[in-house]
């Protein structure tokens, strides 16, 4: 074993930090949740009690979480598992060039960093001028009583996938760019179909990153603001309820919420490493 | 001979088939809810509008709205302008500090965390907040900086004031933090994935010829960590610049911001001025993204 230097203390005390500074605020409001019934926003715990979130899935106090909770638990799913089968499927086109290839990698790459309030702008709009469109030139018996077609499962669905497939796709790279292409060659050699390599030999050595990506595919939909923002249609997603929230509760309900839908999220992100782990052995 | 040619031939033509059909999914979404939508704000941002709908026609109001005055009052910068010098000078702050704070945290993961075992857990301790929901992250602040929050009372605890401090919610201040807070990952995995890539060797010949340890990172690591300090620095830019959530929760909605103007614009109804910003935005951004990658090339770094 190397000696280890003064820098390394040094560096190790700030990365310490780091994880402080990371997860500190959040440990706080997961405790500060179990406050007492007079319990307010800011330590000391007055009392422990899970009072607040009784009130929380009680309903009818601030918001219906209940149903907001379903909405981003279903497109979520649906996100997860639309980002996996598209990213596999890109990623598999990728590892050979094609008409188009360098294009689409770009959009990608621009999908990720184009602001995202302008990407659920132009949405929103594109939904709002099709609705126009069908109102004003479409068949009678579709324009009679068409409302919108912007909703959660078709421009909410799309806006999160702008965001989750450039994550899916720079995963594929990173699997193919560390892929040993031989037991595909050997699979050949013995005589399989490209769709038995596939099925036998890639996929199973590509699994465990792949349930990374759904992993990555869940959580991002399970957060995200500010691409639903404007193509969300008429229902809210949890959080973009909690985001209004934000302004107007002033009881630890709010950390309530949030210690549940943070446990959510770690569920997911512990399955999805279990999963992984199991995959591995 | 001439038949096992033609059969290769045959198979790589299907193959590019193939490969196309496989891409086809991705560049259907990224179509139509990506590239369609950005051509339709920009066409919408020349429509005409009224006080409750976009008007199909041309005009350029939307443009003119957004900078009304600011000929008649410079050298006073008027609202917009005001505006985004904030945005910048947010912008700016944060990208500084994330640097910094993502750099060190990768050259400490990369070149002394030796064990590959260490390095995935504690990678994955600085992913795991990533996938949880910002807003939680925003509002865990509240318990900390608030008037009665846990720094106001170890300040009065210990002397420091007398009175609780305002500025540490709600301020310019709290939106830097928060900013930080949530997007110092994007710094950290380009970072961290560049100084991956650097051959080992170089830096023990750098030892070798007696080289401090600052001089190795000076004149070795940081250039060839440059990709991922500039593919970071897109991400954080770009984030920052358009982001109306954290300057909205951690301002108190009361700081202006680029992509808050948009925000404004949307809640009235006021479609082209909103999709004129979003134009104003994107040019900006892309100016600054232009610059920085005069300094490398993407392409080759993914």
């Amino acid at each position: 074993m190397q000696r280890r230097g003064l820098g390394f203390y040094l560096l190790a005390v700030f990365f310490a930090l780091y994880v402080v500074f990371l997860y500190g605020p959040m440990i706080g409001i997961y405790i500060l949740s179990f406050q007492g019934p007079d319990g307010g926003l800011t330590f000391p715990m007055n009392g422990v009690s899970l009072v607040w979130f009784e009130k929380l899935f009680a309903g009818g106090g601030i918001v219906d979480i209940g149903a907001a909770f379903r909405r981003s638990l279903a497109l979520g799913a649906v996100v997860m598992l639309l980002t996996v089968v598209i990213s596999v499927s890109a990623g598999l086109a990728f590892r050979k060039r094609f008409a188009g290839s360098g294009l689409l990698f770009y959009v990608a790459i621009a999908s990720l960093i184009v602001p995202s309030i302008i990407t659920s702008l132009g949405i929103g709009l594109e939904f709002r001028l099709i609705d126009d469109l069908v109102k004003s030139h479409g068949p009678d018996w579709l324009a009679a009583d068409h409302t919108t077609w912007m909703g959660l499962f078709t421009s909410g669905l799309g806006a999160h996938l702008t965001w989750t497939l450039p994550f899916g796709l720079l995963i594929m790279f990173a699997i193919f760019n560390r892929f040993n292409p031989s037991y595909e060659e050997a699979a050949r050699d013995l005589g399989a179909t490209p769709w038995q390599t596939l099925r036998f030999v890639v996929l199973p050595i590509i699994l465990p990153s792949v349930i990374g990506i759904g992993l990555f595919g869940f959580t991002l939909s399970w957060d995200e603001i500010a691409r639903s923002s404007q193509a969300i249609g008429e229902v809210n997603t949890l959080p973009l309820e909690l985001q209004g929230l934000t302004t107007t509760v002033t009881k630890p309900d709010i950390y309530a919420l949030g210690t549940t839908v943070s446990a959510i999220s770690f569920a997911a992100i512990l399955t999805a490493l279990t999963i992984i782990r199991l995959l591995r052995r | 001979m001439t038949r096992l040619k033609l059969n290769t031939v045959q198979q790589r033509l299907s193959a590019g088939a193939i490969s196309r059909l496989q891409a086809l999914p991705m560049a259907f979404v990224f179509a139509f809810f990506f590239i369609l939508p950005l051509v339709l704000v920009v066409i919408v941002s020349f429509w005409d509008y009224n006080e409750y709908e976009m008007i199909p026609a041309f005009s350029g109001r939307g443009y003119t709205d957004t900078f009304e005055g600011c000929a008649a009052q410079l050298p006073e910068l008027c609202t917009i302008l005001k505006t985004y010098a904030k945005t910048v000078k947010l912008c700016a702050v944060t990208w500084a500090l994330t640097l910094l704070i993502g750099f060190t945290v990768a050259y400490f993961l990369a070149f002394h965390v030796k064990s590959r075992m260490w390095q995935i857990t504690l990678s994955l301790l600085c992913t795991i907040p990533f996938l949880t929901s910002n807003v939680i992250r925003m509002i865990a602040w509240i318990p900390m900086l608030g008037r009665n929050g846990l720094v106001n009372q170890g300040l009065q605890a210990t002397g420091i004031t007398h009175a609780p401090v305002e500025w540490l919610l709600f301020s310019e201040f709290s939106v830097v933090l928060a900013l930080v807070h949530l997007f110092s990952f994007f710094m950290i995995v380009p970072i961290f994935n560049s100084m991956m890539r650097i051959e080992r060797a170089l830096i023990e010949a750098a030892y070798d010829s007696g080289a401090t340890g600052w001089q190795t990172l000076r004149h070795v690591i940081i250039p060839l960590s440059k990709p991922g300090i500039v593919i970071g620095s897109i991400f954080v830019i770009t984030i920052v610049m358009g982001d109306f959530i954290t300057v909205g929760v951690m301002g108190g909605q009361q700081i202006a911001s680029a992509g808050k103007i948009i925000e404004v614009r949307l809640n009235a109804l006021q479609f082209p001025a909103a999709a004129a910003n979003a134009v104003i935005l994107l040019t900006v951004t892309l100016m600054i993204i232009a610059g920085l990658q005069r300094l490398v090339d993407i392409r080759k770094e993914l």
